[in-house]
């Protein structure tokens, strides 16, 4: 194995670890808002379940070697550019704490590298367009309407029940539901990985063509977005969990139910989706399917904004990236050094507000520093208090009163304003 | 363009089933649990409790069943 094919093997796991933690949202966000599970539990519970999914199906991984690009005109260098686009976005879009789609984000990369490499007659648009780009597109469609049945149901008999017996039912259901989504994350998200390394391998003659990824690669893949899930993507869980609607245990429960039947059984279909839209397309669905909840259209725009840019972004930069690293070996040194040294600009950008429970509590959270430096653990966990105190059935609340919501209208209607005032109701 | 619309549909039923199915469970268990709280803020009819543990069982039950049927679909065939 020669030493381009080990740096494209290591920087496939890399970028499977910042999938990892931009993603720890999709499975946890929704139960730490509510109150379900704290913020450090459920990243590692979501960590060890996404290890556990890696193993479950290998569907998604050979749509990804075996058909999104001609891999006998493809070099391991051009790979390596479209990760190093991938990896680029994700980090700059869990900075300022956006939920983009990881997967975009890879065939982005892939196919600007594999376009400025060979020509656009090596990207199997097919394929593309009828297993990656279709069902990226109407996954988060479909996802919302799923939730949103569920959701709509799901309050309709739970209303029936005693108030504090069903929310504490649904928060418990909720560790379960939440489970289930990191087990899908673990089988949809590291089979991409385990995808990109298969078609590294093949392109080298290692593996023949349309091999099913080895045993060490799935082990590998598994182990890297787990420990990126246990770190924990506090930003993007803060947007996710709280920034779209101020969710409840029932829908909750709703909104990952429909994710987990989404990814699972788009999976076993070979369907390459992004949980991460799957997962904001359900938050949306099951906070419309809440009559009394309040949708924040304006950062769901947001997201779609860059749901939009992710994919071209990501391409442009593996063009780039390609294009350089297939100059030679300098070239590829060229681009990793720029890689590690755009990825520690971002991350000291994003160690520039100190994350603890006692800055959060002093911080001035405005318009200013939406999805910026003040989320963390402390924070994530202190709203999750404050919702889970005041959670409550629709039929027991006067309509479009949601926790919090009352200070961040005052505030401009921000959501992130009046969080340290929960902070300090927790406290 | 092979787009697989049967495979794409099969996608939403199945969600669509699955997730009504389980939450709709989910919440009925819990209005049978509720039969056994003290507070009697229902917007419906209590159930007795032992009408309400048995409702709650067999829509446990029947919820379990769903999730555990889309493992072995995924994992064993």
């Amino acid at each position: 194995m020669s030493t381009l094919v080990i740096a494209v093997v290591l920087t496939a796991l890399v970028f499977d670890f910042t999938n990892g933690f931009h993603d720890t949202a999709n499975a946890m966000a929704t139960s730490i808002a509510t109150g379900a599970l704290r913020p450090r539990v459920a990243v590692v519970l979501a960590g060890v379940l996404n290890l556990v999914g890696a193993f479950l199906s290998v569907e998604v991984a050979l749509t990804i070697s075996g058909g999104l690009v001609d891999e006998a005109r493809i070099t391991p260098a051009v790979i390596f550019g479209g990760l190093v686009g991938a990896i680029l976005w994700n980090l700059v879009t869990w900075l300022v704490g956006l939920p983009s789609s990881s997967s975009h984000a890879l065939f982005g990369g892939l196919i600007g590298a594999t376009w400025v490499f060979a020509g656009s007659g090596a990207i199997n648009v097919s394929t593309v367009a009828g297993k990656v780009l279709l069902p990226l597109a109407l996954s988060p469609v479909v996802a919302g309407v799923v939730a949103l049945s569920a959701t709509w149901i799901g309050y309709r008999i739970a209303t029936r029940g005693d108030r504090r017996t069903t929310t504490r039912g649904f928060q418990r259901a909720q560790i379960v539901s939440a489970s289930m989504i990191a087990l899908a994350h673990g089988t949809n998200d590291a089979q991409k990985t385990m995808g990109v390394i298969t078609l590294t391998l093949i392109t080298v003659g290692l593996l023949p063509a349309h091999s099913a990824p080895p045993l060490w690669v799935v082990l590998a893949a598994g182990l890297a977005i787990a420990a990126g899930t246990a770190t924990g993507g506090w930003r993007i869980i803060h947007t996710l969990g709280r920034r779209i609607s101020d969710i409840e245990s029932p829908q909750g429960f709703a909104a990952e139910t429909a994710s987990a039947a989404v990814i699972l059984s788009s999976a076993h279909l070979g369907f390459a989706l992004s949980t991460t839209q799957v997962v904001s397309g359900a938050v949306l669905g099951s906070a419309a399917g809440r009559r009394a909840g309040p949708v924040r259209w304006r950062v769901a725009g947001r997201m779609a904004a860059v749901w939009l840019l992710t994919l071209p972004a990501a391409a442009v930069v593996g063009a780039l990236a390609a294009w350089v690293s297939a100059r030679g070996t300098g070239g590829t040194v060229l681009v990793g050094a720029v890689l590690v040294v755009v990825s520690a600009g971002i991350y000291g950008l994003s160690r520039r507000t100190p994350v603890s429970a006692a800055t959060v509590g002093a911080a001035t959270v405005g318009a200013a520093t939406v999805g910026a430096a003040t989320v963390g653990a402390a924070t994530v966990g202190a709203a999750t208090v404050g919702a889970a105190t005041v959670s409550e059935l629709p039929a027991q609340r006067s309509p479009g009163h949601a926790p919090g919501n009352s200070a961040a209208a005052e505030h401009g209607g921000d959501p992130q304003v009046g969080q340290p005032a929960a902070a300090a109701r927790a406290a | 363009m092979a787009v697989h619309w049967g495979s794409l549909l099969a996608v939403f039923l199945v969600s669509l089933g699955a997730a009504v199915a389980v939450v709709a469970l989910v919440a009925t268990a819990l209005w049978g649990i509720s039969a056994r709280a003290v507070t009697a803020d229902a917007a419906a009819p209590r159930l007795s409790r032992r009408m309400g543990a048995a409702v709650a069982a067999v829509s446990l039950t029947a919820a379990a069943l769903v999730v555990l049927f889309g493992f072995w679909v995924i994992i064993v065939r």
